[in-house]
């Protein structure tokens, strides 16, 4: 079960992607951590990797920052290789694993990030300020709350006023209101036009935020779609019965019917109007035991990134 | 094709990303820290008032001074190597916080960095001579002036070595107190070096194994401009040679670490 809603890109004219995969490959050992993933990002876009953890999604962010090199394959940022691109500033991140220093205040480690981009003070004030921390310029680092530490990184991550912005888990470790304030500061810079990619295993981060949403599962894309391709693919209900033999491609047949499962007795059916399913299937058919259940964007996220467990047969 | 369509006015910043806007930020920042400087401006000045200022050091003439001056000189010596190593290890600090990690998101070029922190060490090393010698003239020791001056630059000068001792164990040891353990290490080789004492008054077989410990050339030389005794070129030797060994290591430990896998 696979959506292909893959956007095109070469159909949108001649424009440098802002991010482009070849064929990466990235390995560990004996572990394939990014196993073949292609991906074109337009600029602008506002992409969602979704993944459970080991899905290679923080993997795949290292090296669209050069902080890792692919295996195989290639990956260039606005035309660039990744570790020149992050040093022109044309991308930068917040990331799950950068650290601050306690010893610095807030200011002070806008102002360092500001001198290293060899960007005028002023640049450093206008981060504080975007990312809505400029009245705690005076703390040091080690006194802020985790909320506080992450606008930090996401002024860091402004100062260079780079084209692309990757968020590695951005949120993790924050409460709900903390969460919505970030997000809310991301949202107005993404309106500007910024590229943003996100990682996140918070689906409602992805549904809410994302244009574009990669569902990643051991190493490979094994979905990607527009959010509301996503959410249609997660709409309906589903209707269970028991049947005792019946055919996938009979049921498929049956007026509302997006998508047929047999297993043993029991069938799957799942579509948007339900109702009329159970009316087919009480009234044509010999099914029993009905149960109709909804299927959220959880049990779509879960079905395409669950790990395939071979099932015992008979 | 590939250029035309990017966002105009980007370039990167000159020197590496080296700039004195850095230096003056983390000088400040290392000021902040109480710990290092109580380490390496006033425990020295401390170690020498306790140890170098009675009546009869002020009377006993030694080389062109008194013997005040010498151990002044020593203990100057002995915080230049606290600061620069304290300098250096920084390097561990911020690998073990993850910042060396963040700054690899920025234009900063290693050798950048790794020049901001050299230059800091030796920074710090100089204030920590000045501050020795400042309590050190209020305090009975006698030198001739230019013998000040050259003590002075020489202790400061040769504390390189443990600038790039500082950075190796700060590449080699990713700790968030690296100081606590290359503080005891310290004293040791500042009383390996004949800092705290006078080499021959510790035997023949010490006083020679000594005189291969990074510490004894720094002293040996700091000290010569007063007492104009000693092998200035086993002393040099020594100071190029520990020099040599632990850049080499940090050189080595840094590769790894900057390596993109």
């Amino acid at each position: 079960m696979t959506l292909t809603a893959q956007p095109d890109i070469a159909a949108r004219g001649s424009a440098v992607p802002a991010v482009h995969l070849d064929g990466v490959v990235k390995r560990f050992g004996a572990v394939t951590a990014v196993d073949g993933i292609s991906l074109a990002i337009r600029p602008g876009e506002v992409v969602a990797l979704l993944g459970p953890n080991g899905a290679g999604k923080t993997t795949t962010v290292d090296m669209l920052l050069g902080l890792s090199r692919p295996d195989e394959g290639s990956v260039t940022v606005y035309g660039h290789a990744p570790h020149h691109a992050v040093a022109l500033g044309l991308v930068s991140a917040v990331m799950q694993t950068g650290g601050l220093l306690k010893d610095y205040t807030v200011a002070e480690t806008v102002q360092l990030t500001a001198v290293l981009f060899g960007r005028p003070p002023s640049a450093a004030a206008e981060a504080l300020r975007r990312a809505g921390i400029d009245d705690i310029g005076k703390r040091l680092v080690g006194k802020c709350s985790g909320g506080q530490q992450q606008r930090l990184r996401f002024a860091m991550a402004l100062l260079p006023d780079p084209e692309l912005l990757i968020l590695d888990e951005p949120t993790t470790g924050m409460d709900v209101a903390g969460r919505h304030e970030f997000w809310t500061a991301i949202r107005e810079d993404a309106s500007a036009g910024r590229t943003v990619i996100f990682a996140t295993h918070y689906l409602e981060e992805a549904d809410a935020y994302a244009d574009r949403v990669v569902f990643v599962r051991r190493g490979r894309i094994v979905a990607d779609g527009t959010a509301a391709e996503v959410k249609a693919l997660a709409a309906g209900r589903t209707v269970r019965a028991t049947l005792p033999g019946a055919a996938e491609a009979e049921l498929r047949a049956i007026a509302g019917v997006d998508t047929a499962e047999v297993r043993g007795d029991t069938v799957y059916l799942h579509g948007r109007d339900t109702d009329e399913i159970a009316r087919h299937l009480l009234t044509r058919t010999a099914a029993r035991d009905l149960e109709i259940t909804s299927r959220n964007l959880e049990e779509a996220f879960l079905t395409l990134t669950a790990d395939e467990t071979p099932e015992g047969t008979k | 094709m590939t250029t035309a369509t990017l966002p105009p006015a980007r370039s990167l910043p000159r020197f590496g990303g080296f700039s004195l806007g850095m230096v003056r930020l983390e000088l400040r920042r290392m000021m902040r820290n109480r710990r290092t400087v109580v380490f390496t401006l006033i425990m020295p000045a401390v170690f020498f008032l306790l140890f170098g200022s009675n009546g009869s050091y002020k009377t006993e003439r030694l080389g062109d001074g008194n013997v005040t001056a010498y151990i002044l000189i020593s203990m100057a010596v002995y915080g230049a190597m606290l600061a620069t190593t304290t300098g250096g290890a920084m390097v561990s600090i911020e690998r073990a916080a993850g910042w060396s990690r963040q700054l690899r998101l920025t234009p900063l070029r290693p050798a950048a960095y790794i020049a901001v922190k050299l230059l800091l060490a030796m920074i710090i090393g100089g204030v920590s001579v000045a501050v020795a010698f400042v309590v050190g003239a209020f305090s009975g020791a006698q030198l001739p002036v230019r013998a000040w001056i050259e003590c002075g630059l020489l202790a400061w000068a040769c504390a390189l070595v443990f600038a790039a001792f500082g950075l190796f164990m700060g590449y080699l040891m990713p700790s968030e107190n690296v100081m606590q353990i290359l503080g005891p290490v310290l004293a040791i080789l500042a009383f390996a070096g004949g800092l705290f004492l006078p080499l021959d008054e510790l035997g023949h077989t010490f006083a020679t194994i000594a005189k291969f410990t990074p510490a004894y050339g720094v002293g040996e030389i700091a000290r010569y401009p007063l007492t104009h005794d000693g092998n200035l070129w086993i002393a040099a030797a020594n100071v190029v040679a520990w020099t040599t060994v632990f850049a080499a290591g940090a050189m080595w430990r840094f590769r790894r670490d900057t390596a993109r896998v």
